[in-house]
């Protein structure tokens, strides 16, 4: 990791120290979601009226829709009554050193290389975040805002930038959506904003790769990113770890808007909690990400990892509107043991010239189902528009499953759209061959599917890549023999 | 070095091998010959040890350890090498990157340093001379849209670099053309040394004329039931495995 790198993480950390945890006295409000609580959350906040206003509609909304019930994942009815909305984080709670956790989280943490104080506050071991670096950060955010660029929490953003959170807040994903997005919008905890000026182009990755406080917004985070004209800004969600979190549902929004020869990268490690080997527990990752490509020649890149969670069901999509506008999606989504992943993409082509590409790459192992969902629509107006997709399958065993959903939809004669689907089983004889040159099982397990993932994994920005490498063999142990 | 004795094996309840005996020690080469379904290839499939192919009787001691109770990747890290008859493919894997980690695994189980990237460009340079390939293949998936030719020259690069104490070369001259062939012998040649030693699965004579075996054994029915020097392998070449068959035949029918 570059040391740019490492003081953005500090950085991100920091806006989170200041931009959440000092706003909120601890404390926890009673379990359901009614207007009250709602209320509640903004009060918390200190949120602006036309805030409250907007998650009282959203919540309205959610109160007369429906859960979905097309993906091709099954888990027990969730009883949205029965869950907090908003719990200030307690340190306390956590454990009280690592002795106290469990020691195969501790294992694969040390596999993924991780420092032991990072794995202190991965596992929530009650420390107090060293931040001595204060100073470096703030030459960061000074420098960033030299150039105009907002980087900061989303709460931040409601207080400091309102005109331009209320213009775009819901511009991409309305808050009636979807059913999670509906969710979301009524009781999204806090998230990050970004706003890169017109001719701008972000010298650094920008991360919230907090891993310091990430535990405490997960839950239902709120992401907007705006790219001005001309602009270029490179943004990593996640995280390669293993997070202790107590919330079994997660419903994240994230929209993006990128104007006239923008170009926004988005990319995702996700290992959320995935359960036990038998399927008990582990997270529901039900996410809205969605980008529109407002203006000529906007690009929208998404590039996601997806290795954790019980049950994802994630569709990071984008509105080609601008002409000659371009969308990209790059997926890797591994599913072991009883994990569900129904993911894919939706790319909307309205404006002429516009293009996109699909590249999706499932790895399923043990009982886990894996599907490919993908939606390619080329409007009316959409002259020459093109797409590409490709979804491949790798299945690990004889007890997993792989499943191929795509949906195209062709309204202008012109449009050009192709597909390839493949699936394949991981060979012995691949596995014999690294074997017999002196290569673990596991090591040519992961061999394998790094290189069945090249495609995608050469996406990502280097360090999140090297990470992901490692955690593509991590979550695969045990698979095989 | 490596010492057969009475090795039986079978897969899916069928016996292949029927009693294997043999010796080899450092420097020797031995060539192991014998018609289609003799059990030449199940006979390396056993050594590397390949899962499907039970050993039901007979042991096997490889550089004084029981080689039979190690699995494949201990096998290799101890110095046996299997040239494959088809070697595979493994899409997106670059070949740099696999042949460095095979080769650190080995390093580390021989108590060295591992390479660094850096320090393995030069020893592969080197190498890939040695079986006259290009540094461009460094850059392709292992054995990814190679011909069969390129697949059997990558088997002996991998050989090369590995230095094993034993290699076995399983079919390595099936379906190369003549000038292929000399060049995978030449490779194996300038690897000979009193260290190390060679078993050199064919079915045709034609590899033993560029790789000089110190020993010649015909493999039939699972059992080896003829051994020599190279002279019995010229033999073979003018007068094919019929008579083997036939004298066996005949010792059965006593």
């Amino acid at each position: 990791m570059t040391e740019e790198m490492e003081t953005l993480h500090e950085f991100t950390n920091q806006e989170y120290k200041y931009g959440f945890v000092t706003d909120i006295e601890s404390d926890t409000l009673p379990k359901g979601l009614n207007e009250d609580i709602i209320r509640a959350i903004s009060a918390k906040k200190a949120e602006p009226d036309w805030m409250l206003q907007w998650r009282l509609t959203a919540f309205r909304n959610w109160s007369k829709m429906e859960e979905p019930t097309w993906a091709n994942v099954k888990f027990n009815p969730i009883d949205y009554q029965d869950i907090v909305y908003y719990a200030a984080p307690k340190k306390s709670d956590g454990p009280k050193s690592l002795d106290e956790v469990d020691p195969a989280i501790l294992e694969m943490y040390n596999k993924l290389g991780i420092p032991l104080h990072e794995q202190e506050v991965l596992a929530g071991v009650a420390v107090d975040a060293v931040l001595d670096s204060v100073s470096v950060a703030t030459t960061f955010k000074e420098k960033l805002s030299d150039l105009g660029i907002i980087f900061c929490s989303f709460s931040e953003a409601v207080r400091e930038h309102p005109e331009l959170v209320k213009k775009y807040l819901g511009s991409v994903v309305p808050p009636g959506d979807n059913f999670f997005a509906a969710l979301n919008s009524a009781v999204f905890s806090d998230g990050s904003f970004v706003y890169v000026p017109k001719g701008v182009r972000c010298p650094m990755e920008l991360s919230t790769y907090f891993r310091i406080n990430a535990q405490f917004t997960g839950q239902f985070e709120r992401t907007l990113i705006i790219a001005e004209e001309g602009s270029y800004v490179s943004y990593l969600e996640g995280c390669t770890a293993p997070m202790r979190d107590e919330n079994q549902l997660h419903a994240a929004v994230v929209e993006l808007v990128a104007h006239d020869n923008a170009t926004i990268k988005y990319s995702t490690v996700q290992n959320w909690y995935p359960g036990d080997k038998e399927g008990k527990g582990g997270i529901y990752n039900f996410v809205t990400k969605r980008g529109l490509c407002k203006g000529v020649g906007a690009k929208i890149s998404w590039t996601q990892v997806e290795t954790g969670s019980a049950i994802t069901w994630k569709y990071p999509g984008c509105v080609l509107q601008g002409d000659h506008s371009v969308g990209e999606f790059y997926s890797v989504a591994l599913t072991n043991n009883y994990q569900q992943a129904d993911t894919g993409t939706k790319m909307i082509h309205i404006g002429k010239n516009t293009s996109s590409t699909i590249v999706s790459k499932g790895i399923s192992a043990g009982f886990g189902q894996n599907s490919y969902r993908g939606q390619v629509k080329i409007l009316k107006n959409a002259t020459n528009a093109r797409n590409f997709s490709q979804c491949d399958s790798l299945l690990i065993g004889d007890k997993c499953g792989a499943h191929t959903f795509p949906y195209i939809e062709v309204k202008n004669s012109t449009g050009q759209v192709e597909h390839e689907a493949t699936t394949s089983k991981i060979g012995e004889d691949q596995i014999f061959y690294l074997n017999q040159r002196g290569i673990s099982t596991e090591d040519a397990v992961s061999m394998i599917v790094n290189g069945f993932c090249k495609e995608v994994l050469a996406e990502l920005p280097m360090e999140f890549a090297v990470e992901a490498q490692k955690l593509l063999g991590v979550s695969l142990e045990g698979s095989v023999g | 070095m490596l010492s057969i004795k009475n090795l039986h094996a079978a897969v899916a309840g069928n016996e292949i091998l029927k009693g294997i005996d043999l010796e080899v020690k450092a420097g020797q080469v031995h060539a192991i010959m014998g018609p289609n379904g003799s059990g030449k290839s199940t006979l390396a499939a056993v050594l590397a040890g390949r899962e499907e192919f039970e050993v039901t009787r007979g042991t096997v001691s490889f550089a004084g350890k029981d080689l039979l109770g190690l699995a494949p990747e201990e096998r290799a890290r101890e110095g046996l090498f299997l040239a494959f008859q088809y070697p595979v493919e493994i899409p997106g894997v670059n070949s740099s990157y696999f042949l460095r980690t095979a080769l650190n695994e080995i390093r580390q189980h021989r108590g060295l340093e591992k390479v660094s990237a850096m320090e393995f460009l030069k020893i592969i340079r080197e190498k890939l001379q040695l079986v006259e390939m290009d540094e461009k293949f460094l850059k392709r998936s292992v054995n990814e849209g190679f011909s069969g030719g390129e697949k059997k020259r990558n088997e002996i690069l991998q050989m090369a670099t590995l230095e094993p104490r034993l290699a076995v070369l399983d079919e390595t001259d099936s379906g190369l053309d003549i000038d292929a062939l000399k060049i995978v012998a030449n490779g194996v040649n300038k690897l000979r040394s009193k260290d190390n030693a060679f078993i050199v699965v064919t079915h045709y004579q034609r590899l033993l004329n560029y790789i000089i075996p110190d020993f010649v054994h015909v493999l039939y029915q699972g059992k080896i039931v003829k051994s020599g020097d190279k002279e019995l392998a010229l033999h073979l070449e003018d007068y094919g495995y019929d008579w083997i068959k036939e004298e066996n035949s005949r010792s059965e029918r006593w």
